[in-house]
């Protein structure tokens, strides 16, 4: 098994992994690898905010809608692709209002909602709003079929596995009780005797426009929710189906490999496929030993000068050695919770352009 | 510089896995050794805030640690029913219970009310001095500016009623630099010094709290002068372990050399007032979680440099 066999069978590849372990730049390796060896069309979507990726795969400007990468782009990078490459970038508020717009029943309650004040706070905050529109924009891409595969970067949360509860947590909001006693009129929320204390506590702690305030837009929200729950509920069904696998990304820092069990765990727990595990920036292996190296096994020049450099570099490889062991010990307990798919040599400086891409990719692939 | 422990309330964040657990634990710690009494308080719940000082089950109620360091874990309930009871002296004849699930719901969509419980409790601590010094775990870059943003969004969204009158005297502790400072721990990579900068942008724009400091930890450590460089340079390797000590020693340099390209990144965007303070990494295989006292010394000599 390889990540050539995983994406041949998949349409959809999820990139997961907790914020600065190379996400991006993984997802956009994986897309450019099973573009130039398979002949799917594939497209990227990121989230990518430095617009780095943009200019890695030589496009200026990558937006909400999906560009190619032209031809002449992998042939100045020496490569010919057997599909197709494409990109888009995610682009939350847009997309929110996009939702609004199919869900809302009419011209009037869009409008309502796209100018009220709680709207944008709760677009850009509420329930995981990243998680969830990111799944999201994924269904709507892959359910306009145009494309072979379909390969997320997901964004940084506070925890990835915010990532696969965002659509529940959306379903579950629409149905909450809370949800159908903020909407409820007026006279029958106070007429509801549990209330009562709720009402007193809120009116005096927050201020008596506080809750009206609040219903009111909840009530609008709630027109929209027979869409929203149907939306929310393919979406789960598309990331738990044979179409779809995760590649769960990670460094061999112990907070970022914490995450990644986490993430494998919750995977697991969901019966979602883990199609591969890569852990990225991982030391040379030579590190892990320390050579019995004196001065006299350097060539030329003032013998005290090298006696004094090569001390210097016993420390160096004292200290390195205890990184790279710290390394193989995650990258142990790591492989006991699913099997290591790749790993990414630690690279000095940034991947600027395609071929940089698929130098990296075919260390995965 | 030494105004940083002096200020009354610190905010320590960054981007989650930079050590700002540990950065928080130290500054807690090395202002007790300087004869402060100080709150440590864990905002996110996670629970890390007890490993620095190998102690366990940290509540909201202040546990001390070791002499002068308090600690406690927040708790949006618990500070509500404090506030309720001291504020609206209101009698507790029916049970919060409910309204505390509830208010996780509105919490989730309202913002700022979560926000409000969590900075009021600790503004209040910092306002009745019963500590001289209030240090906040915060939560990561991304969700810190709406802590620190909270008296302003629940300003905006509440127009009457009690909290909004407390939210002036907070809003006045917040961005005020003889009391408050932002501590933003980063490692000097990429994304961690990006998120540090966009954070200070947005606090800029939006809370005007004061930044106390930018922490870089984990710096490598100079591996030789620039004559050994050179030397270095024109080795000749004559044996292949020869060979594997001197690409151990390329590594490092070239690793660095990435480092102090993103410090100095982060430096020529930091405006001047705002101190950078490094911690070097510990290459110590021991206990990662542990407050060593390599690092409060070295937080102790910059921050006294």
């Amino acid at each position: 098994m390889n990540l050539r066999t995983v994406l041949e069978q998949k349409s959809v590849a999820v990139v997961a992994g907790s914020g600065g372990v190379g996400k991006t730049t993984t997802a956009a390796a994986i897309a450019l690898q099973a573009a130039l060896h398979t002949n799917k069309r594939v497209l990227v979507i990121t989230v990518d905010p430095a617009r780095r990726l943009a200019d890695a795969l030589g496009v200026s400007n990558i937006g909400d809608q999906p560009v190619r990468i032209e031809n002449a782009v992998f042939e100045s990078s020496g490569l010919q692709p057997q599909g197709e490459l494409w990109a888009a970038m995610l682009d939350t508020k847009k997309a929110w209002d996009q939702l609004v717009r199919r869900h809302a029943p009419d011209k009037e309650t869009t409008d309502a909602i796209l100018t009220n004040k709680l709207y944008e706070n709760i677009s850009s905050r509420f329930v995981q709003s990243h998680d969830y529109i990111a799944m999201e924009r994924l269904f709507e891409l892959h359910e306009e079929g145009q494309y072979d595969l379909i390969v997320v970067d997901t964004p940084p949360s506070a925890h990835a596995s915010d990532l696969l509860d965002a659509p529940q947590r959306l379903a579950e909001f629409f149905d909450s009780r809370l949800l159908k006693f903020l909407i409820a009129p007026s006279r029958s929320r106070l007429a509801m005797l549990t209330a009562k204390p709720f009402m007193q506590l809120t009116d005096r702690l927050l201020g008596k426009r506080f809750l009206s305030d609040i219903s009111e837009f909840f009530t609008l929200l709630e027109s929209m929710r027979p869409g929203f729950i149907v939306r929310a509920e393919q979406v789960k069904a598309l990331l738990a189906s044979t179409e779809c696998s995760f590649a769960v990304v990670t460094t061999l820092e112990p907070a970022a490999a914490h995450e990644a069990e986490g993430l494998i765990a919750e995977l697991l727990r969901r019966d979602l496929e883990l199609g591969a595990l890569l852990a990225n920036r991982v030391l040379p292996e030579y590190l892990l030993g320390t050579p019995p190296v004196s001065a006299h096994d350097f060539d030329g020049q003032n013998a005290d000068d090298v006696q004094r450099v090569v001390t210097e570099l016993q420390q160096n490889a004292v200290r390195f050695g205890h990184l790279a062991r710290q390394q193989q010990q995650q990258l142990t307990d790591l492989s006991e919770r699913a099997k290591i798919l790749g790993t990414i040599p630690w690279i000095s400086g940034e991947l600027r352009s395609l071929e940089g891409l698929s130098v990296l990719g075919e260390m995965i692939w | 510089m030494s105004s940083l422990l002096d200020r009354r309330f610190l905010v320590v964040t960054g981007k989650g896995g930079t050590g700002k657990t540990t950065v928080a634990a130290a500054l807690a710690r090395l202002a007790a050794q300087r004869g402060k009494r100080v709150l440590l308080c864990e905002l996110d719940a996670t629970g890390d805030i007890a490993q620095p000082f190998g102690a366990e089950n940290i509540g909201f109620t202040p546990t001390e640690c070791e002499p002068g360091v308090f600690v406690m874990a927040m708790d949006t309930e618990k500070a509500m029913q404090e506030y309720v009871h001291l504020n609206l002296k209101m009698p507790f004849a029916f049970g919060l219970g409910p309204f505390a699930r509830a208010l996780d719901f509105v919490a989730n969509a309202a913002p700022g009310v979560r926000e409000i419980l969590t900075m009021g409790k600790l503004c209040w601590e910092v306002k009745r001095e019963n500590f001289d010094l209030v240090i906040a775990d915060a939560p990561s870059t991304g969700h810190v500016v709406s802590q620190l943003d909270s008296p302003n969004s629940v300003g905006e969204l509440i127009t009457v009623g009690p909290l909004v009158n407390q939210t002036a005297w907070m809003r006045e502790m917040l961005t005020d630099p003889e009391r408050t400072g932002v501590v933003i721990v980063a490692t000097p990579e990429e994304m961690p010094v990006q998120e540090s900068l966009d954070l200070i942008a947005r606090l800029d724009e939006r809370t005007q709290t004061p930044i106390g400091a930018v922490v870089v930890n984990r710096v490598h450590p100079e591996l030789f002068s620039r004559d050994d460089e050179v030397v270095f340079q024109n080795m000749k390797p004559l044996t292949d372990p020869a060979e594997q000590l001197l690409a151990a020693g390329r590594l490092a340099l070239a690793m660095r050399h990435q480092q102090a390209g993103q410090v100095d990144d982060l430096r020529a965007s930091l405006r001047s007032s705002i101190p950078l303070l490094f911690i070097p990494q510990s290459f110590a295989t021991s206990e990662p979680k542990a407050v060593s006292n390599e690092i409060v010394e070295s937080l102790a000599a910059e921050i006294d440099e």
